[in-house]
């Protein structure tokens, strides 16, 4: 933990608190895909991980290495400018194949089509 | 003081994303249909991400945020795949 040491108080308090707040979302992201009941419930929770979760561990990380480094540094941006434009490409070719094979297996859950009659 | 606190908040933020991981893994060998497992490896591979970050906190060690991006995108190309697969029964048509 040496290199640690080098950080001010001021610092080693805001990564803390950042990195157990994004530890924690993410931690109640997968709870949440565990505990629910339907896939349709299921794939929101684990975007509260995929957002805020990395989100907040990635301040935690530009401001632990910039204050280290003392200078500013910015490829985490990179991660959270990935994540943002491709969690909601996932979640919603997740959910039209869902409703796709579930409208396959003729379930009533789910809607019927409006294109076929 | 607050680099006692930090170096415990290190070890607890890694066993919180270890529990979520472990929840992630068992929604995949549990889930009733594939879709389930698809979302089950998505939500795994995001926290194994954020597992890297924190390591590279600890570690003091830029390279680890690399690594992290490139499970990002490996990880991305993976459920892009499978849902494909899913919905078309094959990957490229």
């Amino acid at each position: 933990m040496s290199h640690l040491d080098a950080l001010p108080p001021w610092a080693a308090i805001l990564v803390t608190v950042l990195m157990l707040l994004g530890a924690s979302l993410a931690c109640i992201g997968s709870a949440g895909l565990l505990r629910l009941k339907d896939f349709y419930q299921r794939v929101h929770a684990p975007t509260l991980g995929t957002t805020l979760g990395t989100y907040c561990m990635l301040a935690a990380s530009i401001t632990c290495f910039s204050v280290l480094h003392g200078r500013p540094i910015f490829n985490e941006i990179l991660i959270g400018v990935f994540l943002t434009l491709t969690a909601p490409i996932t979640l919603m070719l997740l959910v039209r194949t869902a409703l796709h094979r579930d409208r396959e297996a003729g379930s009533d859950y789910v809607p019927k089509s409006p294109h076929k009659p | 003081m607050s680099h006692t606190l930090l170096a415990a908040a290190i070890v607890i933020a890694q066993i919180l994303l270890l529990v979520a991981m472990g929840c992630s893994i068992v929604r995949m060998a549990r889930g009733p249909r594939a879709q389930d497992r698809v979302l089950a490896l998505d939500a795994l591979y995001v926290n194994a991400m954020i597992l890297l970050l924190t390591i590279g906190i600890r570690t003091g060690s830029l390279l680890y945020v690399e690594a992290g991006m490139i499970i990002a995108l490996l990880g991305f190309a993976g459920t892009f795949a499978l849902a494909k697969f899913l919905m078309r029964g094959e990957v490229i048509e």
